[in-house]
C-alpha cells in the first residue's frame, strides 16, 4: 500500500492550527501560574499549617494523583453544573488542570520545603524575621532551587495532558487535528503536524522553565 | 536595671521540669559563662531569653521589654538579641555575604548598598572579608561559625547569646571562633555563653554561672570559682572537666 502525503490539504486550516495552538499556550502558561500558586500556598500549609488543613490537604493530593485527568476533567465540565456551577469550556480546562498541577506541585515543592533544617528556621527566627519573611526568604526560596527541575517536567506533562480538554470541545491543538482531519480525512498529515508543535511547545517549555530558574533560583 | 534580667525561671516539657526557677542578672558589658553537664537546662534558658522557647513561669526582661509579654512585640526584642548556634544553621542557599546582609535587607529594610557594606564591615570584623562570596558549603566549620557571629552582628544587637558554639567544631578550629568572641568581649558587647570551654570561660568570662538540675547551684567570679567551688557538684564537673 502506498500512501501519498499531503501536507498542503492542511493549508486552508491553518488558522484553525494557529487557534489552537494559541490556546493551548495561554492555558498552560495561565493554568502553570495558577496550579504553581496552589502548590507553593499547599506545601507551606501542608508544612506549617494546623493538622486538619495539612490532613484536608493531603487527601486533596491523593485524590488528584491517584484518579485520572480525564475524568477530573469531565466531573469538572460535567458534574460540576449538576451541582450549580456551570462553566464554559475554557474555564473547565484551565481549573481542572489547574486542581490537577496544584495537588502534584503541592507535593513536589514540600519535599523542598520540608528539607529545610529547624535550626536555619530558628536562625531567621531569632534575626526578628516575620513567619512570612522567614518562610519566603528561608524556606520557599532554597526550595525552589531544589525542585525546580522536577516542578519543570510536571509542568510539561501538564502541557501535554491538556491534549485531553479538547474531549470537551475546548478548541485547543489536539481539538484543531480532529477538526481539521475530519474534514479533510488527511488524519496522519492533521496528527503528525500537530505532534511536532507539542515537540516543539515541550522543548520551549523546557527552555524557558529552565532560563527562568536559573534567574530566579540561581544555584549555590 | 540589669540588660537582661531572668527571674524565678521555669520551663517544662511535658512531665520533665527542665527550669527549676533560674534568676540570673547580666549587666551591659557581662560575659556570662554558663556551664554544666548536659540537661542541666544551660541551652534552654538561653533559648528562652530571645523566645525561641516559651517559659512557663517567672520573666525574663531584655533591655525593659518583657520576653513574651501580652504587650511585647517580640521582633523588636529579638532585633537587640542575637543568637549563634551549635550547628551554625547558616542559610544554605546564600553566600557569606548573603547570609550577613539578609536580616538587615529584609527586616531593616536597608538599600542593596547599605546592607552589602555593613555585611562587609561584619565579616571583615570577624576576618572573613575574602569569602564574601563562598557558600556555606565551600567553608570550614570554624569559618562558618564565624558568618553566623557576623550574621547576628550585622543586626547590632545588645547582647549575643552563643549555644555551645564550639560543640560542632573539629578541636583545631574552636579557637579562631574563641578569638571573634573574646574581642568582641573586648569590644564590651553582652555576652552570655553557654560552654564547654572552661578555660574560655574562666580567662574571658566576667561571671560564671555553674547549672545543675535545671537550677543555678552555684555563680561567681569565674577565676575564684575556678580555684576554689564551693559545692562538691561544681568541684567534681570542674575535675572532670580540666582532666
Amino acid at each position: 500500500m502506498i500512501y501519498k502525503l499531503q501536507f498542503a490539504d492542511l493549508l486552508p486550516y491553518w488558522d484553525v492550527l494557529a487557534r489552537g495552538f494559541v490556546f493551548t499556550v495561554a492555558l498552560t502558561v495561565v493554568s502553570t501560574m495558577a496550579g504553581v500558586l496552589v502548590g507553593t500556598l499547599g506545601a507551606c500549609a501542608r508544612t506549617f499549617g494546623p493538622r486538619w488543613l495539612a490532613g484536608l490537604l493531603g487527601a486533596y493530593v491523593e485524590l488528584i494523583r491517584n484518579t485520572p485527568f480525564l475524568v477530573q476533567l469531565f466531573f469538572v465540565y460535567f458534574g460540576l453544573p449538576a451541582a450549580g456551577l456551570k462553566l464554559t469550556e475554557t474555564q473547565a480546562a484551565f481549573i481542572a488542570m489547574t486542581i490537577n498541577l496544584g495537588a502534584y506541585s503541592t507535593e513536589i515543592i514540600r519535599a523542598g520545603s520540608e528539607a529545610t533544617p529547624k535550626g536555619v528556621i530558628e536562625a531567621g527566627v531569632s534575626l526578628a524575621m516575620t513567619r512570612l519573611q522567614v518562610l519566603r526568604h528561608v524556606v520557599l526560596k532554597p526550595a525552589f532551587q531544589k525542585v525546580w527541575p522536577a516542578l519543570a517536567s510536571q509542568i510539561i506533562i501538564v502541557m501535554l495532558g491538556s491534549s485531553v480538554v479538547s474531549q470537551i470541545s475546548a478548541e485547543d491543538l489536539t481539538y484543531a487535528a480532529n477538526f481539521i482531519q475530519s474534514r479533510n480525512f488527511r488524519a496522519f498529515e492533521s496528527y503528525f503536524v500537530v505532534a511536532l508543535a507539542y515537540l516543539l511547545l515541550a522543548v520551549l517549555t523546557r527552555a524557558i522553565l529552565r532560563a527562568l530558574g536559573s534567574r530566579l533560583f540561581p544555584k549555590a | 536595671m540589669p540588660l537582661v534580667s531572668i527571674v524565678d525561671v521555669r520551663k517544662s516539657f511535658g512531665a520533665n521540669e527542665v527550669l527549676k526557677g533560674v534568676s540570673l542578672p547580666v549587666e551591659k558589658g557581662d560575659v556570662v559563662a554558663i556551664i554544666g553537664r548536659s540537661g542541666s537546662g544551660k541551652s534552654t534558658l538561653l533559648r528562652c531569653v530571645n523566645g525561641l522557647e516559651t517559659h512557663d513561669a517567672g520573666s525574663i526582661m531584655v533591655d525593659g521589654l518583657e520576653v513574651g509579654g501580652a504587650k511585647t512585640d517580640m521582633r523588636a526584642l529579638r532585633r537587640h538579641v542575637g543568637m549563634v548556634f551549635q550547628q551554625f544553621n547558616l542559610f544554605p542557599h546564600l553566600t557569606a555575604l548573603g547570609n550577613v546582609t539578609l536580616a538587615p535587607r529584609v527586616v531593616e529594610k536597608m538599600g542593596e548598598g547599605r546592607a552589602r557594606e555593613l555585611g562587609l564591615e561584619m565579616l571583615a570584623k570577624v576576618g572573613l572579608a575574602e569569602k564574601r562570596d563562598a557558600y556555606p558549603s565551600q567553608l570550614s566549620g570554624g569559618q562558618q561559625q564565624r558568618v553566623a557571629i557576623a550574621r547576628a552582628l550585622a543586626m547590632r544587637p545588645k547582647a549575643l547569646l552563643c549555644d555551645e558554639i564550639t560543640s560542632a567544631l573539629d578541636p583545631e578550629l574552636v579557637n579562631e571562633v574563641l578569638r571573634v568572641v573574646e574581642k568582641l568581649a573586648g569590644e564590651d558587647m553582652t555576652l552570655i555563653l553557654v560552654t564547654h570551654e572552661m578555660r574560655f570561660a574562666r580567662d574571658v568570662g566576667t561571671k560564671l554561672v555553674f547549672m545543675h538540675q535545671g537550677r543555678v547551684h552555684e555563680q561567681g567570679a569565674p577565676k575564684a570559682l575556678f580555684a576554689a567551688p564551693q559545692t562538691a557538684e561544681l568541684q567534681q564537673f570542674i575535675g572532670a572537666s580540666f582532666k
